[in-house]
């Protein structure tokens, strides 16, 4: 069990989006660990990664903007883990540390840039990059987690949406798809693993890593609206009352656009959307208020106090 | 190679003739359908070198047209015509002329990397997406997309700023497109939010945009990144045969 307890005390990136838009996520991904005794060290004076966008300036400026926020941890902090719960953040750390490992032309660029910019550069391997679902997962298990739970959310049906970023493309993730204790990138099921640890009943969802056209949201929304349509009308097809999600990109695509889907399309949704780290902060028993419900765009107020959450 | 071929099936290369006859024989109407002959003089052979020289396009010539990425794709399953395994095809035979047909719709791709995933020769179809969306723009072929007007104002605020700050980036995206940010959705969207934020949220919400976060010390970093940026640019321009390599 002491490999069990390895993400005790790890260095969080939380990124731009959690300190805007995702900042419902930020607050509950904090509340969690505080629950479950899992310490967070935020990266000091951190960057924003690149997100989806400045790899299409060159792709070599976002792996240099990735690898200063893990130099920063490994270097200026003494942590050997990053834990990211943003998908792009966790997507791109990872992509930056497999172009560091195995091409030479984005290591001169990272070295050349990092000296200039003034800090150590961050060499292949310092830190292990994971995603909040690791950080629980693999930190906390699904039996830590069961004793902890004081409201359980027993009766709630939950679509679990991974998003792109966490699963695609496979090569970024070596850990993923290693058989039983390793998550899958074609059939994720962490968050379904913790989300049923909590009580939950998990619907058999298709569509768990189809793209909410979350790099378009704005510049081709109406490609974004269709995509999103998508998902939550399968969701509510598969019988879910929740759609939980890791990703704040996903999760505003997905809040914006059932509006947008409504007002353009005139396809009304009615399915709720929450972090996953809100679902297992009140199965935890915390408040509806203290994992940041009143700050999504989607109104699941009245839902959460029927079904004895809030 | 029979791919290209259906450009041949189009309608204005498809002839009937009310009245025709060759040498004595009557070849008229529907039953003798002609398909326009075509002979090709203007392949373009530098294209796949030029797409293979930016960011992104380094590995289109893994492809063997197994088609696996069309087969996966988000945009094709929305619009048809959105065909990566046609338009590598195209790249890598030189129709340049074919490809421009597609030209307004190559920046759609959303990079959900499903194409990367399945592709069984690592051509990484979704970079090879961009670099084509970025050769398009870089020939003069098309003008800005919103896409890459958003990756620029982003990038621009990232490498002058350390961080981003959303509010500000979809102002200024709506601005620079020329759309108007009162549009009915996003005003039921800020109409439900304020209905529900407590007013230490808001009033956090009204100091990021007042005080935008930045990160501390960038002012090195800033000015090494502006020059790698100014560097890429001229190495662009110079594999795709643009002037001196000087930028604009």
């Amino acid at each position: 069990m002491s490999e069990d307890r390895k993400y005790d005390r790890v260095a969080y990136y939380p990124g731009c989006a959690l300190e805007g838009t995702g900042h419902a996520y930020n607050r509950s991904t904090k509340a969690v660990g505080k629950a479950l005794d899992l310490k967070l060290d935020e990266v000091k004076n951190w960057n924003c990664c690149g997100a989806m966008e400045v790899k299409n300036i060159d792709p070599k400026i976002q792996t240099y903007l990735s690898s200063r926020v893990m130099s920063i941890a490994a270097n200026e902090m003494g942590h050997d883990v990053v834990m990211a719960p943003c998908n792009g953040c966790y997507h791109n750390l990872k992509k930056a540390e497999y172009d560091l490992a195995h091409d030479d032309g984005s290591k001169e660029v990272v070295d050349r840039l990092s000296t200039k910019a003034g800090h150590e550069t961050y060499e292949a391997g310092q830190v292990e990059t994971i995603h909040a679902l690791d950080w629980i997962k693999d930190g906390i298990g699904e039996d830590g987690l069961k004793a902890k739970v004081k409201n359980s959310l027993q009766g709630i049906k939950i679509a679990n949406y991974y998003g792109c970023m966490y699963t695609r493309p496979r090569h970024i993730f070596p850990e993923k798809d290693k058989g039983p204790g390793s998550d899958s990138t074609s059939e994720p099921h962490f968050m379904d693993d913790l989300l049923a640890a909590a009580g939950a009943e998990n619907v058999d969802f298709p569509l768990k890593t189809a793209c909410c056209g979350g790099a378009h949201t704005l510049s081709d929304s109406d490609i974004s609206t269709k995509l999103v349509l998508n998902i939550l009308e399968a969701a509510e097809a598969a019988g879910a009352d929740v759609i939980a999600t890791e990703c704040p990109t996903c999760h505003t695509g997905l809040e914006m656009h059932q509006i947008r889907a409504e007002k353009r399309l005139g396809r009304k949704t009615t399915v709720k959307i929450l972090y996953f780290t809100q679902l297992l902060g009140m199965a935890l028993g915390l408040s509806a208020r203290k994992v940041g419900v009143q700050e999504n765009i989607s109104d699941s107020r009245g839902f959460l106090k029927e079904k004895g959450l809030a | 190679m029979p791919i290209h071929e259906q450009s041949l099936i189009r309608p204005e290369n498809i002839k009937t003739h009310d009245k025709l006859e060759i040498d004595g024989i009557d070849v008229s109407g529907h039953w003798s359908t002609f398909i326009e002959s075509r002979v090709v003089t203007d392949y373009n052979e530098a294209l796949e070198d030029e797409i293979a020289a930016l960011p992104g396009g380094e590995y289109i010539h893994r492809c063997w047209q197994c088609g696996s990425c069309t087969n996966s794709c988000t945009v094709n399953a929305v619009n048809p015509d959105f065909n990566p395994r046609y338009w590598i095809y195209l790249i890598r035979t030189g129709m340049e002329s074919e490809l421009l047909r597609d030209k307004d719709i190559i920046w759609q791709c959303i990079s959900c990397n499903k194409c990367t995933y399945a592709c069984p020769r690592d051509v990484e179809p979704e970079g090879v997406m961009k670099a084509t969306a970025h050769w398009l723009e870089k020939k003069g072929h098309t003008p800005k997309s919103p896409s890459i007007i958003f990756d620029e104002l982003f990038a621009e605020q990232v490498i002058a700023r350390g961080k981003i700050e959303e509010s500000s980036i979809i102002r200024q995206f709506f601005k620079r497109t020329g759309q108007p940010l009162m549009q009915d959705w996003l005003v039921a969207m800020a109409r439900g939010l304020l209905m529900k934020l407590p007013v230490g949220l808001m009033r956090r919400m009204g100091l990021a945009v007042l005080f935008r976060p930045r990160t501390s010390g960038w002012s090195k970093a800033r000015a090494a990144l502006e020059e790698y940026v100014e560097e890429c640019e001229r190495e662009q321009r110079r594999a795709l045969g643009l002037g001196d390599g000087k930028p604009e």
